[in-house]
């Protein structure tokens, strides 16, 4: 009875895998006509089987049938034929809606990745370059100038065009050509200003993909330029303390009456440089005296401010530069230099405080700095009073030595001349 | 005052009887008896090591949690406390420099032949237990680079076969660097280790008092030829002095690393944080650390690692047993040892080199 079991047994696994075996040869073998043909054609029509296996779509087993329509497994025409579906080529105009097709379904995108958001149609239409498209113009973005097409990446791909290290360049292909933007009216230095600013700088070079590019300002699917008065609520869904300082301020009020964009009145927008204290007060590099003159209370709070930030970064510097040189002459100052972090952090709060317009709220941050920037100044300098004492201990106690080992020396030599 | 001291000993102790022997033994002198000098000042770092490591007792704390902060206070609060732990931290240094120094002069003068063996050998053990301190040690301040320092160390412990991994757990005291390593390293720096090196000490001392120093074959010769031109100076007081004036030299020394370059305690260490670039050994390992960087990770189907450390046992075996391998009157077997001696000194001092200019 045992055998015949294993019989049945050993005749299952075969025709599993001889079934396994079939089915993968079935599968290797299926036609894809498109691709036998469009790999040999010349650009734009060329699509390389390599290429699209790069695409996300591909990936995840759609096929040129799932956007063309058509027939892949039948040969030349048929493949193409009306009866099969066949759209060809996708005019421009009907890219966003085709797109939207399966990205705009909830519950058909979920399958593939249920946290993608399905509202990138519906948001671009509200966009600038969803509205100019419905009043019929063909040359604004559609989903394929930004994200390409048949070798389509997902975000988080280095390679992707909308990669954040990539979109600044996928936008500047539209927006800093001067020729292909003539027409709309709107300036074509905003990537050179970007690539510029402090933004880029820390997104390409420090490497923080958190840091704002074109899209974190502008929105992407909705991409438009924020309005001057909203342009501090796109700011402050980072700078969260500047922002509400600003709403306290003075500024406030006058900014909008004067209908100046918040930060950008001071910071720029794309070619925001990193902020100095020289910006500050009423010096040649200040932007305070772009709008107050001698002699108004603003003229007066920027000299203030730009007085008490001075007092305070020299006082951290003098910190930082003592407890340096106590630090490199060996001596044992790290509570030190973690409290005079500290200080640093009240030199950063403050700098923060100046967006309140207000000396008197400034101050509070620069006096919890400045105590403790005194108080690290002190440790520092006891330091190397320390180390001083240590040094002429040492050179008391090398004499002393010395003066042991010529006594010795001596003695040898006496007791040496002695007759044994 | 001294001779009523010596009066009171005398009359309870017979003390003149006691230190005659000292009186009596003689040093030979000749053009190299200075190198007599090295093992003495080794003798006395080790005594400063004794001396320093229990003030630091009185504060050092062996915990993970206590250990850096305890080291931290010892340098920042307690008076002189930075003085006794730099001194600790650089007599160390100097005391296992010397050693290696005394342990080379010794070869070269060979000083290590027939009766002197076991000298040799208790001196070679000497050695490997003042490296056992220093590996030891260096984790007792529980910072980043002693930790993961002994991370590497302890690995290749592991990669000894056979008993490389339950003697990798038997020193961390677990699969993983903790502070159960920490404690076991301490109990090995501050008991065990001292232990056993204080009875070996007293048993090279012995050997040494029981059969003289050694003067090297060249000396012995001319001595032999021209009888009347042979020196001996009294052990005590006129070599014992002389040891002093050096001892008090390598004070000297010692105290002005102390004061100027004290023993930095860097970061504390952080089991979860990745180890930081540059990753090195203490100085005395770092000709190991780097040959065994540079051998390939495979030899034939064997793994490169386990053959270096392999080798590395079997040199370390033979260099002990060298006075055993020299046949008396045999000229080929001493210069084949000379040649090896020198041979160890320019690979050491090369890998050394090497080690620190690597990147």
């Amino acid at each position: 009875m045992d055998t015949s079991r294993n019989k049945y047994a050993m005749r299952l696994l075969w025709s599993l895998l001889a079934a396994l075996l079939l089915g993968s040869v079935a599968r290797a073998q299926t036609p894809n006509s498109c691709l036998d043909c469009h790999s040999a054609l010349d650009p734009p029509y060329k699509v390389t089987g390599e290429q699209f296996s790069q695409d996300i779509h591909a990936q995840k087993g759609l096929t040129c049938a799932s956007c063309h329509g058509g027939d892949p497994s039948k040969d030349d025409q048929d493949a193409m034929s009306k009866q099969a579906g066949f759209r060809g080529k996708i005019a421009r105009k009907d890219v966003p809606a085709l797109c939207g097709r399966c990205h705009s379904d909830g519950a058909y995108m979920r399958q593939y990745n249920p946290s993608l958001r399905t509202d990138q149609f519906a948001q671009y239409l509200t966009s600038v370059h969803g509205k100019l498209r419905a009043k019929g113009d063909e040359k604004v973005a559609v989903c394929t100038d930004c994200h390409g097409v048949h070798d389509l990446r997902p975000a988080n791909d280095t390679r992707s065009k909308v990669h954040p290290l990539n979109i600044a360049q996928t936008c500047a292909r539209c927006h800093a050509d001067a020729v292909y933007m003539k027409g709309y009216s709107i300036p074509t230095d905003q990537f050179a200003g970007y690539s510029a600013s402090v933004h880029h700088e820390a997104l390409t070079v420090r490497g923080d993909l958190s840091a704002p590019t074109c899209t974190t300002c502008h929105g992407n699917h909705g991409a438009a330029p924020p309005g001057v008065s909203t342009v501090q609520n796109v700011c402050s869904t980072c700078h969260v303390f500047q922002a509400q300082l600003f709403e306290s301020s003075p500024h406030k009020a006058a900014f909008e009456s004067a209908s100046l964009p918040g930060c950008v009145t001071c910071h720029s927008n794309h070619r925001i440089a990193h902020p100095t204290d020289a910006m500050l007060g009423t010096g040649a590099q200040s932007i305070c005296t772009n709008c107050h003159t001698e002699g108004d209370a603003g003229y007066q709070a920027a000299t203030q401010i730009a007085q008490q930030l001075d007092r305070l970064d020299t006082s951290v510097k003098g910190a930082n530069e003592i407890l340096d040189r106590a630090e490199s002459a060996g001596m044992e100052v790290s509570d030190a230099q973690l409290e005079q972090d500290q200080a640093r952090d009240s030199l950063t709060k403050s700098r923060v405080a100046i967006h309140s317009a207000n000396p008197a709220r400034v101050q509070q941050d620069v006096d919890a700095g400045l105590q403790i920037a005194t108080k690290t100044h002190q440790e520092g300098a006891s330091a190397l009073k320390e180390r001083d004492y240590r040094r002429k201990g040492l050179a008391w106690s090398l004499l002393a030595i010395v003066a042991v080992v010529i006594g010795l020396r001596l003695y040898v030599r006496q007791i040496e001349r002695r007759p044994s | 005052m001294f001779a009523s001291v010596r009066k009171w000993l005398d009359a309870r102790f017979d003390w003149a009887a006691l230190t005659a022997p000292l009186r009596k033994k003689t040093v030979p002198v000749h053009k190299l008896s200075h190198w007599y000098f090295l093992g003495g000042i080794t003798l006395f770092l080790f005594g400063i090591q004794v001396c320093t490591g229990i003030l630091l007792l009185l504060y050092y704390r062996p915990s993970s949690n206590e250990a850096f902060e305890s080291v931290q206070y010892i340098m920042t609060r307690v008076q002189f406390g930075w003085l006794v732990r730099s001194i600790h931290s650089w007599a160390a240094n100097l005391m296992i420099f010397t050693a290696f120094c005394h342990m080379f002069s010794v070869l070269f003068l060979r000083a290590y032949r027939k009766p002197r063996e076991l000298t040799w050998v208790s001196g070679m053990i000497l050695l490997f237990l003042a490296m056992g301190f220093g590996f030891s040690g260096y984790l007792l301040p529980w910072n980043t680079l002693a930790f993961f320092a002994t991370k590497v160390g302890t690995d290749i412990a592991g990669q000894v076969p056979l008993i490389g991994k339950p003697l990798m757990i038997f020193l961390r005291g677990g699969e993983e660097v903790t502070g159960a390593t920490l404690t076991r390293f301490f109990g090995f720096h501050v008991a065990v280790l001292p232990g056993i090196t204080t009875l070996l000490i007293l048993v090279h001392l012995a050997l040494i008092q029981r059969l003289g120093m050694s003067v090297p074959p060249g000396v012995e010769a001319q001595r032999t030829a021209q009888p009347e031109l042979s020196r001996e100076m009294h052990f005590f007081p006129n070599f014992l002095l002389r040891e002093l004036m050096a001892w008090y030299i390598a004070l000297g020394v010692l105290g002005a690393l102390a004061a100027l370059s004290p023993w930095g305690l860097g970061t504390k260490a952080d089991p979860f944080a990745s180890a930081p670039a540059g990753i090195r050994p203490e100085w005395y390992f770092m000709f190991m650390f780097q040959t065994l960087k540079l051998i390939p990770a495979k030899i034939w189907r064997l793994d490169g690692e386990v053959i270096g450390i392999l080798l590395f046992g079997a040199a370390g075996a033979i260099w002990t047993l060298l006075p055993f391998l020299e046949r008396n009157g045999k000229g080929r077997s001493q210069r084949w040892i000379l040649g090896a001696g020198i041979f160890a000194l320019a690979y050491m001092a090369s890998m050394t080199v090497y080690g620190y200019l690597a990147k």
